[in-house]
């Protein structure tokens, strides 16, 4: 029984905490809040490449450090604890794990290097419209290797180079790969419940498509890289439930009211109580899911979406919470709850709503019973 | 970041079940939820008890030299896991050995250990724990039962009159230890005193408990002119209290038996269930019930997982295990209680013979409110955390300083 991170991990970890507390704090953050023209904070995108973080789970032939998915979760809380605006997930979760796991040699060898060094962002675009993509709606098209369509909305969209597009060849979907600066693409920014990061619809008239994996299994191969994604975003959402809950502990602790600190009532208490509780039951589904991508288990789906419900319930639970814990001053803008609170919504839905993964572990449940 | 056993703990547990497989069949016998409390029950339950302590399975992590296995933190959950798994699983020794022995073996004196813990070890004996009153349930120390001196010498004994509440087990329990009030004089927490008493003496009477489930798992307890002597107190008088915690910290370690059904149970009842559209089981509300309950089970078993790895990396659990009972006890009840509903009208059936999986549903519904009582309210367990895993302040306390006989009583 080792269930837990390393010692190895937790210095990565600990490291990882210390690097973003000095390079992003929440001025970076309000940084790209409040300027509408920046989707994301390109110096801490570069310290972060120099850290090896792009890289950190990229072999080392293709330019990364050969890490495992730990790891990379261990990294991922960390971001999510600091609500790291820059589009780690799109670029890292995402696209380096889709490549890695579907691409050819010579994807690997045209992508993963660029990934690592941080010459490359990456994205997923897949929604066209408000609601659940399913095949029958799906417009996007890919004909003679040139992709038409609109993509709306698409996370880290504007700063991306390269999409991860869903789109119909031949009647049947599947999965391409578009470089964004090669032509053919419009970028429009557009406003989102969290501006610090980026989002964009994107207009493909001819753009140059690169099928990834086999054709007509776009679904499949969408959902198998969310399946990796998920794991990866549950410890960003842990991060920032476990910051929150660190944020109204701070608060309440400080705040007086009758005579004495808020932090003695027992509603603030039993409020705080419940943030706790529901982080550690995401905690241990996160780790268990970690444990699946980390050694690709046949229990992968069933554990990516258990820690994605539980993650997307804690951070919701924990960032409106942590407002309410902070009174009238938890519903200004000068106070952080607001990013956790914008960032917990980003990320409950970036990757699919719980609605959807909650369908989707009771029909991988019945599967195995059935079995 | 693997829950797989270590080399060590796989051939601990290989031993274990080859053991349990040679030994167990002979010892088991059908049992559900609540417990029944049947001569052949408690016989059965003993006789294995002393297998497992022949063999040195019984209180694995206590030194050899008192009857116990001599082994690891990680080794006694090993062997509860397997043991459970092997349906001889008894809930007869767990308060006695969980947290009243050990406190006798903190306390007491040397004849005292030495006539009380082997017995309990090998299953000869059985203890209870009387802290309980009507008075003072969440609030333990706010107990009245009185103990005072029979004459003036250092050695003179004590007489103790009073109640106790919600005793598990009294009824067939050998020996107990209690907790009295030897000081009404001072503030509540300082003027308590702990003893072990014998629950056959005739001054002590046991009256089983009805509860809403149906159930006589609790007793009140009664003492009318119960004499014990001073040899028999655990710790200095008025030192209860601290001794009282060394009990109650002792009790987290204990290992909980089963709850009832589960996500799973749940599934199968609604497969072949008609719903409002189609079978229950697609019902698009229950599945996002499913799926909570599920995510929920799983991270109480990874919860217990990560524990597990504090102690065979040979660290203390603390006091976050909590988290477990809250959930556990919340979940029996909503599962419950959606099992129930989805049955309909015929849902309301408790016979069972007609019931889905012999009423498991409808028992659990009406166990689960003393699964959220017992051993710790959801809002203790609250306080636990907010006070000792965040930090937080106490609960301001009307009783503080105040000497215990001027404190205001209601019921």
């Amino acid at each position: 029984m080792d269930f837990d991170y390393s010692d190895d991990q937790k210095f990565l970890k600990d490291e990882a905490r210390k690097f973003l507390a000095a390079r992003c704090p929440s001025s970076v953050v309000r940084g790209v809040l409040d300027d509408p023209a920046k989707s994301y904070d390109a110096g801490l995108w570069r310290a972060v490449a120099e850290q090896g973080w792009l890289g950190a789970a990229i072999p080392e032939a293709h330019g990364g450090l050969g890490l495992g998915r730990v790891e990379l979760c261990a990294i991922a809380e960390e971001l999510g604890r600091a609500v790291a605006p820059i589009p780690f997930a799109s670029t890292v979760y995402v696209l380096a794990e889709a490549v890695m796991a579907h691409g050819t040699e010579a994807q690997k060898a045209a992508i993963l290097p660029r990934i690592a060094a941080g010459e490359l962002i990456g994205c997923l675009a897949t929604s066209e419209g408000p609601g659940v993509i399913t095949p029958s709606a799906l417009q996007a098209k890919v004909e003679g290797g040139k992709l038409t369509g609109v993509k709306i909305p698409v996370t880290d969209g504007d700063a991306a180079d390269m999409a991860l597009v869903l789109a119909n060849e031949g009647g049947r979907p599947g999965l391409f790969l578009v470089d964004l600066r090669a032509g053919g693409v419009k970028v429009d920014t557009l406003e989102s419940l969290d501006p610090t990061r980026g989002v964009a619809r994107l207009t493909f008239d001819g753009a140059v498509a690169d099928r990834l994996g086999e054709a007509g299994q776009g679904f499949a191969l969408a959902q198998a890289i969310l399946d990796r994604a998920a794991v990866l975003l549950a410890f960003e959402q842990l991060g920032g439930a476990d910051r929150c809950l660190e944020m109204a502990r701070e608060y309440a602790l400080g705040r007086y009211a009758f005579g004495r600190v808020i932090a003695g009532y027992q509603a603030i208490k039993h409020k705080l109580a419940d943030m706790y509780v529901k982080n550690e039951v995401a905690r241990s589904n996160a780790y268990y899911a970690a444990w699946a991508l980390n050694v690709d288990a046949p229990e992968l789906p069933t554990a990516a979406a258990a820690a994605r419900i539980a993650a997307s319930d804690a951070f919701w639970f924990a960032s409106k919470e942590s407002v309410q814990v902070h009174g009238g001053m938890g519903f200004t803008w000068d106070v952080d709850c607001h990013l956790y609170y914008r960032r917990s919504r980003q990320l409950s839905l970036v990757a699919g709503s719980p609605k959807l993964w909650k369908e989707r572990l009771v029909s991988e449940l019945e599967k195995k019973n059935a079995a | 970041m693997d829950f797989n056993d270590s080399p060590e703990e796989a051939a601990y547990r290989e031993k274990a079940r080859a053991w349990l497989v040679e030994n167990a069949a002979a010892h088991r016998v059908e049992h559900g939820e609540p417990k029944p409390t049947t001569p052949e029950h408690m016989a059965a339950a003993k006789a294995w008890q002393a297998r497992k302590a022949a063999a040195g399975y019984a209180c694995i992590t206590w030194p050899a030299a008192i009857g116990g296995g001599g082994g690891t933190p990680i080794q006694s959950v090993i062997f509860s896991q397997e043991e459970a798994k092997a349906g001889v699983s008894y809930g007869y020794f767990t308060i006695g050995l969980g947290m009243c022995v050990p406190t006798v073996m903190a306390f007491g004196d040397d004849a005292t250990k030495q006539r009380f813990v082997s017995p309990a070890v090998k299953g000869e004996e059985i203890w209870c724990q009387l802290f309980s009153e009507p008075a003072g349930g969440s609030d333990v120390a706010a107990l009245r039962t009185r103990a005072v001196r029979d004459g003036d010498g250092p050695d003179a004994d004590w007489v103790i009159n009073g109640q106790k509440v919600w005793t598990t087990g009294a009824h067939y329990c050998d020996y107990g230890i209690v907790l009295v009030r030897t000081d009404p004089d001072v503030p509540k927490h300082k003027g308590l005193t702990m003893f072990w008493i014998d629950m056959r003496d005739p001054a002590v009477e046991c009256r089983p408990i009805h509860q809403m489930s149906g159930g006589r798992d609790f007793n009140e307890v009664y003492f009318t002119d119960l004499r014990v002597k001073d040899s028999q107190r655990l710790g200095a008088v008025g030192d209860g209290w601290k001794v009282a915690l060394v009990t109650l910290m002792n009790e987290r370690l204990a290992v909980g038996g089963s709850a009832g059904p589960d996500y799973r149970q749940v599934m199968e009842l609604a497969r072949g269930l008609p719903g409002v559209n189609g079978p229950a089981l697609k019902d698009q509300a229950f599945r996002e019930n499913l799926a909570d309950w599920y995510v929920n089970s799983q991270g109480l078993k990874f919860t217990r997982f990560r524990t597990m790895t504090a102690l065979s990396r040979g660290q203390t659990p603390g006091p976050e295990s909590s988290i477990g009972k809250i959930i556990s006890a919340n979940q029996l009840q909503d599962l419950a209680n959606t099992a129930v509903e989805a049955l309909g009208e015929y849902g309301i059936l408790t016979d069972p013979s007609l019931a889905p999986m012999e009423a498991a549903f409808q028992q659990s519904l009406m166990w689960a409110p003393g699964l959220r009582i017992a051993g710790g309210t959801d809002e203790i367990l609250k306080n636990i955390i907010a006070e000792r895993v965040l930090g937080l302040p106490g609960d301001v306390r009307a009783d503080k300083d105040v000497a215990f006989k001027d404190m205001p009583t209601g019921r």
